[in-house]
């Protein structure tokens, strides 16, 4: 199998990534369902997909890692690169472009110094365009890591890149249960 | 009398204090539908579906209960129940709600179905960037679960069936009902060819399934708790229920309306639900149900006969929000996710932001559609951008000719839908955004792609 993988030798699954999967193998009727969620708790524990993962996914749901390749490189979701520590996903379909979601994505390109499609040199941040997230009203909407950001303007690009900066530097990021209205709950 | 909405999936969600759990569903009088369809024969709940006239919420508009009526009963296999919370044509962002904020009324839903088309086994294909959706509906079920509502022996009837969340991964084509069953079995989303797939009949694991939408469902609920002969009153003839209107883009208030079938125009929509343009502004055209439906310009007049024999002619503000109307205007309700643009937008951006989506989304297992909407994104791209010729026009219409009804899912349709009904409307705009760029003039501002 190809594709990119990281240098270091990818650390091994957590104990209990391992202990879920058969739980999730013995909802479905069938092993090979248990594909795709095996493929997001793989992605959850370790930020990507790397190929001894496929395999082990593979082993799991009796199908030739192959077949694990195949999805993998279907679907946009899964991912075998490392990305940044902030995973920012602006909308560029058409209801949040008309309301500006290109100009956002310029000047969030400048205020977080990261050009799209890429992950910036400090590895804080991964920038990227994606296709229409279900918010259109919204718009323009802005998917962080589990978050959604909603009526993110493009002259706020900069008070958006400072906000997502802080981030970084709290340590319960991402702890919070999630709070109705609020973007870890609608994400 | 102004229009009004008529919230109906809606209604309970938008009061304030109203929760995603079990007791606040209870207490909004939640599984009392159940209760009445358990004590039904299955065979009568898909009569009373059948009477209500409902129609698919998932884009097609098809009568849930003619499609019920196509499971295979006979083949002696499980019968499946696969529920499309996939949500993923652009401009639509109803189903969102139920899930985030009335997970049990869907789950009701699902129930009452499941026992309509006795099946033990339900599927729930929620999109995969709706991360805390998915686990909010694994939190309902398990506490529908703990109450008898879904899972062994529902409501003492000795009828039992489970659900299973499954989360998608950011495919477009996953939304088409066989790509999505491809894709619950761990494959790749190919759609697959019917014949011989239709999913009642070889549907998952290829057995019987159903799958329908969401929001279907969650009406599936209503038609139960009213009857059906009472919830056909609701609408007009042939579209009965409630639409919510998904509006984005260019309007004063973009949000969801919940309208009674056939009760208020696009008129109303835009100006007295939406609040009109935004200043200053002047509105351009319209997206009716979802990026796949065909475009709308104000302006047009729009003449024929609805399938009933009754004549019209009707300015695109004059068109009644119901399937049949909205159809005998050439194009489709879909969705309901109206696509909003004012006279700021240069229309051949607006093409190529959806060409560039098509193109992105297409699975690339039939060649017109694989490089159909790669032409097409890259034609209506350098219109856009520069670097065109004239007659380009011409050929973006020639290419979408050769996609539509000439692939295996309906995706090639979207392909070509937007580029056939905006050609033809827009062509003169475009041919000035080509002369715009080859003597260097400014363009509009806002940016589409
Ligand atoms: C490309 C494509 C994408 C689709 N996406 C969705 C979707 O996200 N959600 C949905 O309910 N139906 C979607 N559909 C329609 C489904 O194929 C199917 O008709 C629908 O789920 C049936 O449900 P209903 O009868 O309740 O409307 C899509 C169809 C196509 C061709
Ligand atoms: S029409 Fe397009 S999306 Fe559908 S099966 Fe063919 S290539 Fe795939
Ligand atoms: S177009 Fe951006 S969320 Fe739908």
């Amino acid at each position: 199998m190809h594709g990119p993988s990281s240098s270091a030798p990818a650390r091994a699954l957590k104990p209990e990534t391992l202990a879920q999967a058969p739980v999730i193998i013995a909802r479905y009727p069938q092993r090979r369902s248990a594909t795709m969620p095996l493929l997001h708790l793989v992605q959850e524990d370790r930020g990507h997909i790397t190929q001894e993962d496929m395999h082990w996914v593979a082993e799991q749901v009796g199908v030739a890692p192959m077949q694990v390749l195949e999805v993998v490189t279907f679907y946009p979701m899964f991912r075998q690169a490392a990305i940044g520590r902030r995973h920012v996903r602006v909308c560029r379909t058409l209801s949040c472009a008309l309301r500006g979601s290109y100009a956002l994505m310029e000047g969030l390109e400048k205020a977080l110094s990261c050009p799209r499609g890429e992950t910036s040199p400090d590895g804080d941040f991964t920038l990227e365009f994606v296709e229409c997230i279900a918010d259109c009203g919204c718009g323009p909407v802005v998917h962080v890591d589990g978050a959604m950001h909603e009526n993110v303007q493009a002259e706020d690009a900069e008070k958006f890149a400072a906000k997502l900066k802080a981030t970084l530097k709290d340590p319960s990021y991402g702890q919070h249960p999630p709070v109705p209205g609020t973007p870890e709950w609608n994400g | 009398m102004p229009a009004v909405e008529r919230p109906v999936i809606y209604a309970n969600l938008r009061k304030p204090g109203y929760t995603v759990d079990l007791d606040c569903y209870l207490k909004h009088g939640g599984y009392e539908a159940l209760r009445k369809a358990v004590a039904m024969k299955p065979e009568e709940v898909c009569k009373e579906v059948e009477l209500s006239g409902l129609r698919g919420r998932g884009g097609a508009g098809f009568p849930t209960g003619m499609k019920w009526k196509f499971l295979d009963r006979e083949s002696g296999k499980p019968v499946y129940l696969v529920v499309n919370a996939d949500e993923s044509e652009p401009g639509t962002y109803k189903d969102r709600q139920i899930i985030y904020k009335d997970p049990h009324q869907m789950l009701e839903g699902v129930a009452i179905t499941a026992w309509a088309i006795q099946a033990k086994q339900a599927f729930i294909y929620i999109r995969g960037e709706f991360i805390h959706g998915a686990k909010l509906l694994e939190a309902a079920i398990a506490e529908a679960k703990a109450k008898g509502f879904l899972g062994q022996n529902i409501l003492g009837s000795g009828y039992s069936c489970d659900v299973i969340v499954h989360r998608g991964a950011g495919s477009y084509v996953c939304g088409e009902e066989t790509g999505l069953i491809e894709s619950l079995e761990g494959k790749r989303g190919y759609p697959r060819i019917k014949p011989p797939y239709f999913p009642a009949v070889l549907g998952l694991y290829n057995c019987p399934t159903i799958v329908n939408n969401a929001e279907t469902l969650a009406q599936v609920k209503h038609v139960l708790a009213l009857g059906g002969a009472e919830f056909a009153k609701i609408g007009v003839p042939g579209d009965s229920g409630t639409h919510i209107w998904c509006v984005s883009g260019l309007v004063k208030r973009p949000g969801l309306y919940e309208i009674e079938a056939g009760k208020a125009t696009f008129g109303e929509l835009l100006y007295d639900f939406c609040g009109g343009p935004l200043d200053g502004r002047k509105f351009k055209a319209i997206i009716p149900g979802g990026s796949s439906t065909k475009i709308l310009k104000f302006g047009e007049r729009f003449k024929g006969k609805l399938p009933g024999g009754t004549e019209f002619d009707w300015a695109l503000e004059d068109i009644p929000l119901d399937s049949n109307s909205i159809a005998a205007c050439g194009t489709g309700l879909g969705t309901g996710g109206t696509i909003v643009m004012d006279d700021s937008v240069e229309m051949i951006q607006a093409l190529s932001n959806l060409n560039a989506f098509y193109a992105h989304e297409t699975c690339g297992q039939c060649t017109p559609c694989r490089e159909g909407s790669l032409w097409l994104s890259r034609v209506s791209g350098r219109i856009a951008k520069g670097g065109a010729r004239e007659s380009d026009v011409p050929l973006l219409l020639d290419i979408a000719n050769q996609v539509a009804g000439r692939t295996i899912c309906a995706h090639g349709e979207a392909v070509a839908w937007p580029v056939q009904s905006a050609v033809p409307k827009f062509k003169d705009e475009y041919l000035e955004s080509i002369r715009l760029r080859q003597s260097g003039e400014p363009v509009p501002k806002l940016k589409l792609i």
